[in-house]
């Protein structure tokens, strides 16, 4: 007779660098239900805009996520900049567009070390690390930060990057993305690999969208949405196309993330190309009176920032929904019929970032 | 380029048949979070195909009973606990409820308080004339 038990897992395990508890409901090693707790470190950093000024409030902006820190600021950014009608210039959003790149990086070359860890292939994990270091080492030279950049500021950027700088990073990225091409190759074509994400957690197209799933969750499952397509800081100008894959199991969306990679080599290089010259940011002047959502994409997908202003230099409401907490349903939705040991794999799929989710 | 705003009112009567056609519409729910204001807002938002649409409602204050849509979006209980935990209010027929448990905060309803006005914070801060302040 099969035996129903409760285990928990998190919020402290080995494939979780942040808390979050999961209640597996399973029959023997079949998981049957999974029941998800998180809260453990909350910070009420939204609560902090009604104490700073709406400008100083892009540093606490950009410490909600220590991984995609930048977009946060820039979405923060742009939402106060919509309420005030500011202009950025062109520049300050084609770097916005670089750094938002830049990052989409090193936050998916993150994700699939921290992925070929939790299936056991230690030295996947170490190249890919090791290949983020290179992105990292560009971002410190371009903005003094490795994962804080406190780059952006309401009305443009704060640092500017020469052209011939630039030009530099496109070529390097280039040579890099050969060289990520041999570790790329791995994650699709390895036997071990796809053993461990082939069929695992699959999630249909319909089901992504009912649940509300964002990023590469739902593009895995065949649903082409990216808030890039609106179009903001410089994507308008940018040829690209989201993404995709059919299959809504784990390998899809790691085939999402490898590729996404050689993307973003592609749209800093053409950012590299088309950037043109200028200032860099727009005098902020007044005070901000109006409510703006706005949307970005961030490395695990769509980023909202409501933000609400009542005139004062201190803003009425700032609400963050965070791409995680968008994808928890979905992640609930594909546990049950898998298997106990498949259970950390499923869960980094979703690229759990709990910092953001615990803002 | 600016995402158009697309900012619609509702009530609480009107809520659930409002939300289910936008199910039926194939719309995906984007979030739901609350507001403090004079009462509270919560804004539910909706996104198909990049159009954006926020439904708004408008309570007196946290006595008010709020239906849950998440027999509509089942995702929604999410968004339902945090609103509960976070600003105190009674949402009823949540799909999965945490009774208050979903976060766990050093302070229940932590964002229920209606902030002060920057310039009565300044005045509440600064120690009137004639008073000691002790150095710790």
């Amino acid at each position: 007779m099969t035996q129903r038990s409760i285990i928990p897992f998190g919020p402290q395990h080995p494939v979780l660098p942040e808390p979050i508890h999961l209640d597996l409901v399973v029959e023997d090693e079949t998981v049957v239900e999974a029941i998800p707790s998180i809260g453990f470190v909350h910070r009420g950093l939204e609560s902090l805009v009604a104490k700073k000024d709406f400008q100083e409030f892009v540093y606490v902006a950009e410490r909600i996520c220590g991984i995609c820190s930048f977009i946060h600021g820039m979405t923060y950014c742009h939402g106060v900049e919509q309420i005030m009608e500011i202009e950025v210039p062109p520049r300050a959003q084609y770097l916005r567009t670089i750094w938002s790149e830049l990052s989409r990086i090193h936050s998916h070359l993150l994700w699939l070390g921290l992925t070929a860890d939790a299936f056991g292939f230690e030295s996947l994990f170490m190249h890919s690390w090791r290949l983020r270091e290179k992105v990292l080492d560009i971002i410190e030279a371009t903005t003094g930060g490795r994962v804080i950049f406190g780059s952006c500021k309401v009305g443009g950027v704060r640092r500017d990057i020469e052209n011939a700088a630039l030009r530099t990073i496109a070529a390097t990225l280039q040579d890099y993305a050969k060289e990520y091409r041999e570790i790329g190759g791995v994650f699709l074509e390895d036997l071990t690999v796809k053993r461990r994400l082939c069929g695992v957690g699959v999630l249909s197209g319909e089901d992504a969208l009912q649940l509300g799933a964002v990023g590469p969750m739902l593009r895995a499952s065949g649903v082409a949405q990216d808030m890039r397509l609106l179009k903001y800081a410089a994507y308008g100008e940018i040829d690209f196309s989201p993404v995709t894959a059919a299959e809504g199991d784990s390998y899809a969306r790691c085939s999402v993330r490898v590729r996404e990679i050689f993307q973003s080599v592609g749209i800093i290089r053409q950012c590299a190309e088309k950037i043109p010259d200028g200032a860099i940011e727009t005098k902020v002047a007044g005070l901000p009176d109006g409510e703006f959502y706005a949307r970005t994409e961030q490395p695990r997908g769509e980023v909202i920032y409501y933000v609400k202003a009542n005139g004062t230099k201190n803003l009425e409401r700032l609400r963050v929904r965070t791409p995680t907490f968008a994808n928890i349903p979905a992640m609930l939705k594909v546990m049950p019929g898998c298997q106990l040991a498949d259970v950390p794999v499923l869960v980094l799929t979703i690229d759990p970032c709990i910092s953001c989710t615990e803002r | 380029m600016i995402e158009p705003q697309d900012l619609r009112e509702t009530t609480l009567e009107r809520l659930i048949g409002e939300v289910q056609e936008f199910r039926d519409a194939g719309y995906r729910l984007v979030q739901i979070g609350a507001t403090r204001t004079e009462g509270f807002e919560i804004n539910y938002s909706f996104d198909r195909d990049l159009k954006f649409v926020n439904l708004k409602i408008k309570i007196a204050d946290n006595s008010v009973e709020i239906p849950s849509i998440s027999g509509v979006y089942w995702n929604a209980f999410l968004y339902e606990n945090e609103i509960h935990d976070l600003f105190g209010l009674k949402i009823r027929n949540i799909k999965i409820d945490y009774r208050g448990t979903f976060y766990k905060v050093a302070k229940p309803a932590a964002f229920a308080e209606k902030p002060a006005a920057p310039a009565a914070r300044k005045r509440a801060a600064k120690p009137a004339a004639g008073t000691e302040v002790s150095e710790t």
